[in-house]
């Protein structure tokens, strides 16, 4: 058989997933993407891939696969309970399956979303400059669908050379200090804070937020204090961007994520940063978050330290 | 109401978070100020600032998304500043191209098309005649991909949407709910009334350009018979163009 993996039980969710499908919010299209963007670098990095190449994004339980070849993965993000042949298998290392391996994710015990990355990377054509999964659309990844038992993926071969040598990442730098169920969000407010009470933005600055069920990849849905308005939660629709928290009339925050869509009319409070984006994919239902205001300067700086810190862990692996 | 607020002075700049900013030019729904809204993302496609990825042109503001580590904040909003100064809403008028859409009104295509007639004491025919009878504008295009905002429903065929959504509604049917009328790009649910339907497909994924038009375009609407519509399925099928553009 041809280089490929055989999925034997798809999990909650499973979808594959990249950097996303920019370009065409103008025209209607979420970008969709990995929700953990860093996790999923991290899996492409550890398995000799670009980091930005697509991966298998698994919600709460994941996977059962067969492998069909020989070749190295790399699971990373959220602490899923997997074995390869029966034996526990560790993450945020290079691991090597041989032809006929049976690799089983089991449920999340810390986190939301984990990820697998191939070396070589799946053989998927992109659409329109992604091999994002976009649900809603029924594009992108395999046929626009999430993964069900029986489904072959091919894997790209031969060609890419993948990582010889084991690869390990250090508990220091992974990146699951997210993972324990109550976290601080840093934002910046804005764009429309004005549409809101001091008595408001004081509500949502300090109160706890519940991460309710009703979450997905469009965004986390929060329950806790109301945040007051001043006269509705209505505004002329305008664009969306990662990380917008829209408070709808309910007074209840929504941070909208990569399914988001690219427009709406709801008040939008704050947008979180995008270093920490990646701790809001990783919430469960349950967990509580409180939000922080940092000024939209400070925002910028943090941003550019955290994409020299992506960028260092990328050199780092080429070194490797 | 302060309706021409924004469509003369400088826009008002808004960071949203650390790489997305927005440009806003007022805070009413009018054609100036979208137009406004358009020759500033026309003239940043045509060329984009140093550090500018995106952009999402809305109502009144146009979302900018950029690279910090490229630009600074301060110094991409005072370059978009003096572009959209200069720019005014020259460019988007020169731009200005009109689809005219085929569509099939009533009957089985259009099924609340007798609805929409008696809620506003007209003959269906009355409806289809003003339906057809003006050149919307497209204020911007979200929701779903290809989904047109339109602007310029005539006052005499509003008609409040559905208490009941359809849980599906086919792609290219057109509706009106409330103040608007659009074309729905997929299959979807929906709560606006269905009075036709079109071979048009605002979005498919298959084709080169696979939206079919962009805000600061024109829609107009072109009343067809059954047969009309069935043939020109039939080249749509074929992948061939049922619309038609003209421009200016």
């Amino acid at each position: 058989m041809a280089d490929s993996i055989t999925v034997l039980a798809p999990g909650l969710l499973t979808t594959l997933q990249d950097a996303g499908r920019y370009g065409y919010q103008a025209s209607g299209f979420s970008p969709a993407g990995a929700m953990d963007y860093p996790a999923m670098r991290t899996a492409n990095l550890l398995v000799g891939n670009s980091p930005d190449m697509p991966v298998l994004e698994m919600t709460l339980a994941g996977l059962s696969c067969e492998f069909n070849c020989d070749c190295v993965f790399a699971m990373t993000g959220a602490r899923m309970d997997a074995k390869l042949n029966g034996r526990p298998c560790k993450r945020y290392r290079t691991q090597r399956a041989a032809e006929g391996d049976v690799l089983t994710v089991g449920s999340a015990l810390l986190g939301c979303r984990g990820y697998l990355a191939i070396g070589g990377g799946f053989d998927v054509s992109p659409v329109m400059g992604s091999c994002a999964t976009s649900l809603k659309f029924g594009l992108g990844g395999f046929d626009g669908k999430k993964l069900s038992a029986g489904d072959v993926l091919k894997l790209q071969t031969p060609g890419v050379p993948y990582r010889k040598r084991t690869a390990k990442v250090p508990w220091h730098l992974r990146k699951d200090r997210s993972y324990f169920g109550d976290i601080h969000i840093r934002c910046v407010l804005g764009p429309q804070e004005e549409a809101f009470t001091a008595e408001g933005l004081r509500t949502f600055l300090s109160a706890p937020y519940k991460v309710t069920p009703a979450s997905d990849r469009m965004g986390i849905k929060l329950e806790g204090a109301q945040i007051e308005a001043k006269d509705g939660y209505d505004i002329i629709s305008d664009g969306i961007a990662m990380g917008c928290v829209q408070v709808p009339a309910s007074g209840m925050p929504i941070v909208m994520m990569a399914d988001r869509q690219t427009t709406g009319g709801y008040t939008k409070i704050a947008t979180v940063i995008t270093p920490d984006l990646h701790h809001l994919a990783q919430l469960k239902p349950g967990d509580t978050v409180t939000f922080h205001a940092v000024s939209a300067d400070e925002a910028r700086k943090l941003y550019r330290a955290y994409i020299q810190k992506l960028r260092k862990e990328e050199y780092d692996f080429l070194r490797f | 109401m302060e309706a021409k607020q924004g469509s003369a002075s400088s826009p008002v700049f808004k960071p949203c978070g650390d790489c997305n900013l927005s440009v806003c030019f007022g805070t009413v729904i009018a054609p100036e100020i979208n137009a406004r809204v358009a020759a500033l993302n026309a003239s940043i496609q045509e060329k984009p600032p140093h550090g500018v990825l995106e952009t999402v042109p809305t109502y009144t503001s146009l979302l900018v998304r950029y690279d910090p580590c490229k630009v600074s904040y301060d110094k991409l909003c005072e370059r978009l500043r003096r572009r959209s100064d200069a720019q005014g809403s020259k460019a988007a008028a020169a731009a200005k191209r009109t689809f005219v859409i085929p569509v099939c009104y009533g009957g089985a295509f259009g099924e609340d098309l007798p609805f929409v007639a008696a809620h506003n004491n007209l003959t269906e025919a009355e409806v289809i005649a003003i339906h057809t009878g003006t050149d919307y504008l497209i204020y911007m295009l979200g929701f779903l991909p290809g989904f047109a905002y339109l602007g310029g429903l005539d006052k005499r065929i509003h008609t409040p949407r559905l208490t009941n959504p359809r849980t599906k509604i086919p792609a290219g049917a057109v509706g009106i709910g409330g103040e608007q009328t659009g074309i729905y790009p997929l299959a979807s649910p929906g709560g606006w009334q269905l009075i036709g339907q079109t071979p048009v497909r605002p979005y498919d994924p298959n084709r080169k350009e696979p939206i079919l038009y962009q805000a600061g375009d024109r829609i107009r609407f072109r009343a067809v018979s059954a047969q009309e519509y069935a043939e020109l399925s039939a080249q749509a099928e074929a992948g061939k163009a049922v619309w038609e553009v003209r421009n200016g």
